[in-house]
């Protein structure tokens, strides 16, 4: 929450020393309200009240840090509660769960699902951020420990479910150095769980029977001097977690109550154990409505695109055009024999087409058009994209001196501009190719 | 120290649309608060789901569709058989052959065929054009005509022919009426006023703001309904209260993450458990935007998603 002006100057000493270069208390204070200038520029002011200042400058939503090297991963910090009012700013991250109590090969398949995911998506790489190493216990101590270590061997960011300090010490010492999250601190357990968490220097996670609880133990982790938290939103029902996910970030966001302001951990697999659609169903909508790290029993790929695909979107800037540079773009190592294909310059578009055409193997001269960051129906329909736009394109770009080859393949979403196009382009044959780039791999091979 | 509760409240709702007749209608819309917000307070909201059937049948689909379908020949015995999904409240008849760039089926063979169907289901119908707006007009009059009395919602009338769908589906049959735009709010808001100024009531009109796949644009979808549902809350934006309708199948079932086969990448898996994964994803995030309703295409899907609704509405 922003101070107001009045609100900082009454922490001023009102001498108008005029030391932080301002004439007087009050216009420093305005100053410092605007953000033109930091508050210690007055050499006047106590510790105390540099804090007090600095807590109510703060963002509503801490960032957390957690994990190491390329394995850092940021969560919370977000400013609005719908995209549209200005951006989300860290994305949701994916954790698969392993647990001593499971059969070895769920563990196993977890495991291996959770390597299995890796892809690029327009210039994103695609993976299982986290691994979730869950304790239960009387179901074995070494075989939990055998999983932190097994988890080590990844190079999977971890979280460390465990609720029992002694456990949670010993996995520690094994995964300190990867500074996991510590999952978690509950009503009974909460001093000697943010004592570990403290000596180990990691992210710890709070949990509660209900909000209220869940309000009460940050709050006193935050009066022990702890403010590295994350806050798992509970498993008592799929209606209890969603209810806590929102309200938990709508108080922060919307209501400045900072005891919320921290990012949240949902866990899928046990709202829905068993069920893998209903996981990404679950998934879906926490991706949407604020869940920072999403536990799942399991990955397959049938979650995983549609989920990070949709995380994707939801994670974009929306004040950010994402477009890229008109030109030609030689794929599969084209020569100038090599047939052109037109598309648009979103940049969505550009890396679904162009990865379609690499998948095919066969040499295009791929021409992006300046089409204002559209895809291609909406650039067509916005009269951006045009039998005259693309005749342009060709000129300027001096294509016909550059290519020799003069065929021209058409997104079939705009067969309607063949026509115009033949008779703008006097001398290119215009193809028209399928309407999905998913079928340009056989339609290349084909018309090859 | 017990957390202060700060519930969201309005003053207004969105509209109920009815469509169907007897005991078999359903209500579209009705929401107070955002998206399954039943802490802010309690409503009768439902979000509705519909089975997408194909005048084309079944045989183009995934085998898992198929098998649920067994042996339902005709296009009227395959409605029957999905009205009767489990979590299913409507039953969508999408008239895809009617293309004029595909099948090109004519009017009248389409009007046989939605006779067949409102004959063979009781739950409400909605009924879904070709894409093209001229033969859809045509369409959409003729079968219009053919149900009066059903009280059918009708997708869509877009802006090049709201005139014409809003003249027959809504005044000349009294069905009710889709208003399709591309994922604006303010193109949204002017068909809808459009269509009420052509003298289709508020509360015959569900709106379809654009729909997308996950992955495929659909942060516009979001946003674009996110505001409509701030509007018509918040502002009491009568213009922007109508439900809203997302026809999910249409879109997912022809994404490559949907249809590539296996073959072509085997660590991917069964292209039709993809499918359903991103029809479920794609439903539950146009749910938690501000749908009313979705029209999906898979058994299981549909299981799925409704039974994520009433966990979520308790
Ligand atoms: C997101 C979106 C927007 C976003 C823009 C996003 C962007 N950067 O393009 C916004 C909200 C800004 C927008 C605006 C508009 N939109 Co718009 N939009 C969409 C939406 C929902 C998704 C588009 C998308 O991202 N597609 C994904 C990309 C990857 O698709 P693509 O570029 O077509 O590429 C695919 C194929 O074409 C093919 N391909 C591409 N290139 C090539 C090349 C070759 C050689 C081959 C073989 C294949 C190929 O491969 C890709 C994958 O298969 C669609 C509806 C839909 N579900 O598609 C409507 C849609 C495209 N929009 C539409 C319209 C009308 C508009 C507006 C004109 C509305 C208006 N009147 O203002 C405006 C135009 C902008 C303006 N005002 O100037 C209409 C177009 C109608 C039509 N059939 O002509 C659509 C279809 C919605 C609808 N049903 O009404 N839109
Ligand atoms: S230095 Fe501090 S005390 Fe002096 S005028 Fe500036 S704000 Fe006031």
């Amino acid at each position: 929450m922003a101070l107001k002006g009045i609100d900082i100057f009454k922490l001023t000493p009102k001498t108008n020393c005029k030391d932080c270069g301002f004439p007087t208390c009050m216009a420093f204070a305005m100053k410092v309200a605007a953000g033109a200038v930091p508050m210690d520029k007055c050499p006047h002011l106590s510790p105390e009240v540099l804090e007090q200042l600095s807590d109510a400058a703060a963002p509503p939503m801490k960032t957390i840090r957690t994990g190491t090297g390329d394995r850092e991963y940021v969560l919370g910090g977000e400013t609005v509660l719908f995209r549209h009012e200005k951006t989300f700013v860290n994305k949701t991250l994916f954790s698969v769960s392993v647990c001593n109590a499971a059969a070895d090969e769920e563990n196993d398949a977890a495991f291996a699902s959770a390597e299995s995911i890796d892809y690029e998506r327009i210039g994103e790489r695609m993976q299982v951020e986290f691994l979730y190493i869950n304790y239960v216990p009387g179901k074995g101590d070494d075989r939990y420990l055998d999983l932190v270590r097994r988890a080590l061997q990844t190079d999977k960011a971890l979280i460390l479910s465990c609720g029992v300090p002694e456990m949670a010490e010993r996995a520690l010492e094994l995964a300190a150095d990867r500074k996991p999250i510590l999952n978690g601190a509950d009503s009974e357990n909460l001093e000697a769980m943010n004592a570990l968490a403290q000596k180990y220097g990691v992210v710890l996670g709070v949990k509660g029977r209900d909000l209220d609880e869940l309000y009460d133990n940050t709050a006193k982790l935050e009066s022990l001097g702890n403010k590295n938290l994350i806050i798992d939103v509970g498993i008592k029902s799929i209606a209890d977690a969603f209810a806590n996910a929102v309200q938990i970030r709508r108080a922060a966001i919307k209501n400045q109550d900072r005891t919320f302001g921290y990012p949240t951990i949902v866990n899928v697999g046990r709202l829905a154990p068993g069920d893998r659609l209903m996981q990404s169903a679950l998934a879906s909508l926490f991706v949407l409505k604020y869940g920072s790290i999403i536990v799942m029993s399991a990955m397959d790929h049938a979650q995983a695109l549609p989920l990070y695909g949709l995380r994707q979107n939801i994670f974009t800037d929306p004040q950010k055009p994402m477009k890229v540079e008109p030109g030609i773009y030689p794929l599969n190592g084209a020569d100038e024999n090599a047939v052109c294909a037109v598309t648009v310059d979103f940049a969505l578009t550009y890396f679904v087409v162009s990865g379609e055409i690499e998948r095919s193997g066969v040499p295009v001269n791929l021409l992006i058009a300046d089409a204002g960051g559209y895809s291609v129906l909406t650039a067509w329909a916005a009269g951006k994209f045009s039998a005259s736009s693309i005749a342009k394109f060709i000129k300027e770009h001096e294509v016909e001196s550059r290519i020799k080859s003069r065929t021209l393949l058409l997104p079939g979403k705009v067969a309607v501009l063949k026509g115009e196009l033949e008779e703008k382009l006097p001398g290119w044959k215009i193809v028209v190719a399928p309407g999905e780039a998913m079928q340009l791999v056989k339609f290349l091979k084909d018309y090859k | 120290m017990p957390f202060k509760r700060t519930p969201q409240t309005f003053n207004s709702s969105i509209k109920t649309v009815k469509i169907g007749t007897g005991d078999h209608a359903v209500e579209l819309g009705g929401a107070t608060t955002f998206p399954f917000y039943t802490f802010d307070s309690q409503s009768n909201w439902v979000p509705k789901i519909g089975v997408e059937v194909s005048d084309l049948g079944v045989g183009h689909w995934p085998a898992g569709i198929r098998e649920y379908y067994d042996c339902a020949g005709s296009v009227a015995e395959i409605a029957r058989k999905a009205s009767q999904v489990k979590g299913a409240d409507f039953v969508c008849l999408h008239f895809e052959g009617a293309d004029p760039n595909g099948h090109d089926r004519s009017a009248e063979e389409c009007v046989q065929i939605a006779c067949e169907v409102a004959e063979a289901v009781e739950v409400p119908l909605v009924i879904a054009g070709s894409k093209n707006t001229e033969k859809d007009a045509h369409l959409f009059e003729k079968i219009a005509r053919a149900l009066h009395g059903r009280n059918a919602l009708f997708l869509s009338a877009k802006e090049e022919n709201y005139k014409a769908v809003g003249a027959a589906v809504g005044l000349a049959y009294g069905h009710k009426v889709g208003a399709e735009s591309s994922v604006d709010i303010n193109l949204a808001k002017q068909l809808n006023i459009l269509l009420n100024q052509l003298g289709v009531s508020t509360e015959s009109i569900v709106m379809d703001p654009g729909s997308a796949a996950a992955g495929y644009g659909f942060e516009y979808l979001v946003s674009t309904m996110d505001r409509v549902r701030s509007a018509a809350l918040s502002q009491n934006d009568a213009m922007l209260q109508m439900p809203i309708i997302t026809p999910v199948s249409f879109e997912t079932w022809n994404v490559k993450e949907s249809v590539l086969p296996e073959e072509d990448m085997p660590q991917w898996g069964p292209a039709e458990e993809r499918g359903v994964h991103m029809e479920v994803v794609t439903a539950v995030a146009c749910l938690a935007s501000g749908s009313d309703a979705v029209i999906l295409r898979h058994p299981r899907s549909i299981e799925t998603v409704s039974s994520l609704i009433r966990a979520l509405l308790g």
